[in-house]
């Protein structure tokens, strides 16, 4: 059976070399050009310094806590706004559950930018929401949406929700409806129920949801670049610039890997005190 | 299945949360039904912003901007050769997993929760540190090795959950009876892992399709149609992107309608997830 032990391995080589050579070596370029210094037009040197990570702390310390902080509160916002609704179709859309998740998950059919282009006409300031309102003299002079801090968090719960609502309500549907029923049979209301048996019980699809939103939306440039006023720049607007606009390509590695590093800080220390199993299959 | 809630009481608050539950559907498509509207819309200016009469212009002349059409075509033709060599590899790779103990497992599932778990950001500026560095012009065939890259996971995902339930009995029948690994697989395997592998190369479609942030870092001069439309953000967005978006939704809808209703009829239970 020689050939047979090999097999496995002959299966999953390809896959895992690509990934090899797309994912982990990338990454180890992107770590050892974040320690060169130069410049475009005479090239880069490796010389280990760590300046571009003091400099790049120092110049956007505040940039990396607002696209941390914003990454919180649209998963705050995914949670609340996602796990009623999980619910709901996870306990009591019947036989229409497949449709109720596939009505969620429609928009994303719409491009990642076409939809947030959307949400910029919805939200501007004689757009369909606000120009009636204010036709009317229902808002204030110079009240809007657009450019402010607010429409980059709700932009960026919209362009996740379905990432915490899939999760959850997987987790939701794994719960044998005969515990719940024994909560209720000895006593419990139904607040105690829900909260003792099924939020428990529903919480590893929390966490997971709250992997899979807080990563992306946190490093997202795009809802901030297209909703946000200039106050509300992210990480991720500022690495683009300095790769695209600036050629600072040291500093934008060094950028990049400390949020790297932060991000992953997050995610080993979910997995290793959750498990990656609940995201590998919130993903699917 | 018995509800174990039931009373007067109790329906009210399942209305409330229904009603809840459609509003939220309800927040969620209305940037897709302001995208739809805007495409009729009859603009003069550059302008798609405020509503100036109904049109049908634009579905007549979608083609119009040729470098718009170009980028669309782009687009797809990335998405098919990603979604073929994807599911290629996703598929070997997630049966492989799905039906064998060997060393390197844990490895191999630690690599695909990081590839599914990375930002995007992340993977496209290394990638992009890697071909600054070494010297690789960017252009169609990076951005496909970089979206097989971020597509590899997800596929194998897919793929390994539907393998994970199959009765390894079947397939030792078919070797009893004489098939040859090669037969196997396409006898046996591939009809039973199908819907499967259908679903993981309709996600590795949409997910090539839709890419921004990694096809930014790795295009090079290479413009595909969500490229186009963040570029065309300054100048004002013609209505044949609204008209394109639209005709993609429509699309995708329908197949995943159409999908939907398929395993559900085959299924007949949707709560059966037939993994351990």
């Amino acid at each position: 059976m020689g050939r047979g032990r090999f097999a496995p391995y002959l299966m999953v080589l390809p896959a895992g070399l690509w990934l090899l050579a797309f994912f982990l070596i990338p990454l180890s370029f992107m770590i050892s050009l974040s320690l060169q210094t130069g410049n475009l037009i005479d090239g880069f040197q490796q010389t280990l310094h760590w300046r571009n990570y003091t400099e790049g702390l120092n110049t956007y310390g505040e940039t990396f806590a607002r696209s941390l902080w914003y990454g919180f509160l649209a998963t705050v916002a995914c949670i609340v706004l996602g796990y009623p609704a999980a619910y709901w179709i996870a306990f009591r859309a019947g036989h229409r559950q497949s449709t109720y998740l596939l009505l969620i998950l429609l928009p994303y059919f719409v491009s990642f930018v076409l939809r947030t282009v959307a949400w910029r006409q919805v939200l501007s300031d004689h757009g369909p929401l606000l120009g009636p309102l204010r036709d009317h003299g229902l808002v204030p002079e110079g009240f809007r949406v657009l450019d402010t801090g607010f429409a980059v968090v709700s932009g960026l719960a919209y362009n996740f929700l379905p990432f915490m609502v899939l999760p959850i309500y997987v987790a939701l549907r794994r719960i044998d409806p005969r515990t719940v029923e024994a909560a209720r049979d000895l006593y419990a209301g139904r607040a105690q129920a829900f909260g003792r048996v099924v939020l428990p019980l529903s919480l590893p699809g929390v966490f997971a949801g709250a992997i899979l939103t807080f990563v992306p939306a946190s490093a997202d440039f795009v809802t901030a670049e297209v909703l946000g006023g200039p106050g509300d720049t992210m990480i991720g607007n500022v690495i683009r610039a300095e790769y695209f606009e600036s050629g600072a390509y040291p500093v934008a590695s060094a950028l990049s890997f400390t949020l790297t590093a932060i991000l992953l800080v997050a995610i080993f220390g979910y997995a290793r005190t959750l498990g990656t199993r609940n995201v590998l299959e919130a993903a699917r | 299945m018995t509800r174990p809630l039931t009373g007067p009481r109790v329906r009210r608050r399942v209305d409330a949360l229904h009603v809840y539950t459609l509003l939220l559907i309800g927040w969620l498509l209305l940037p897709i039904a302001v995208m739809v509207l805007f495409g009729f819309n009859d603009v003069q200016g550059k302008q798609n912003v405020r509503w100036e009469g109904f049109t049908l212009k634009w579905y007549a002349h979608l083609f119009d901007r040729s470098d718009l059409t170009r980028a669309l075509v782009t687009s797809l033709a990335i998405a098919l050769a990603s979604t073929a060599v994807t599911t290629v590899l996703g598929t070997c790779a997630g049966l492989a997993l799905a039906r064998h103990r060997f060393r390197g497992r844990r490895a191999a599932d630690l690599l695909l929760f990081m590839a599914i778990a990375c930002p995007e950001l992340v993977m496209g500026a290394s990638l992009l540190s890697m071909f600054v560095t070494i010297g690789v012009p960017r252009g169609p065939l990076t951005i496909l090795a970089a979206h097989v890259m971020f597509s590899i996971a997800f596929v194998t995902v897919t793929v390994r959950a539907r393998a994970i339930g199959l009765d390894p009995a079947v397939g030792e029948a078919a070797r009893d009876l004489g098939a040859g690994p090669w037969t196997r697989f396409r006898l046996v395997t591939l009809p039973m892992i199908r819907p499967g592998v259908a679903a993981g190369a309709l996600l590795a479609f949409v997910l090539s399709v839709d890419d921004f942030v990694v096809t930014s870092f790795t295009g090079g001069a290479t413009v595909t149609f969500p490229l186009w439309v963040y570029g065309s953000t300054r100048t004002g967005t013609p209505p044949q992107v609204n008209v394109m978006g639209t005709l993609i939704f429509a699309a995708g809808a329908l197949i995943a309608i159409g999908s939907a209703r398929r395993t559900f009829r085959r299924a007949g239970r949707p709560d059966d997830r037939g993994d351990t």
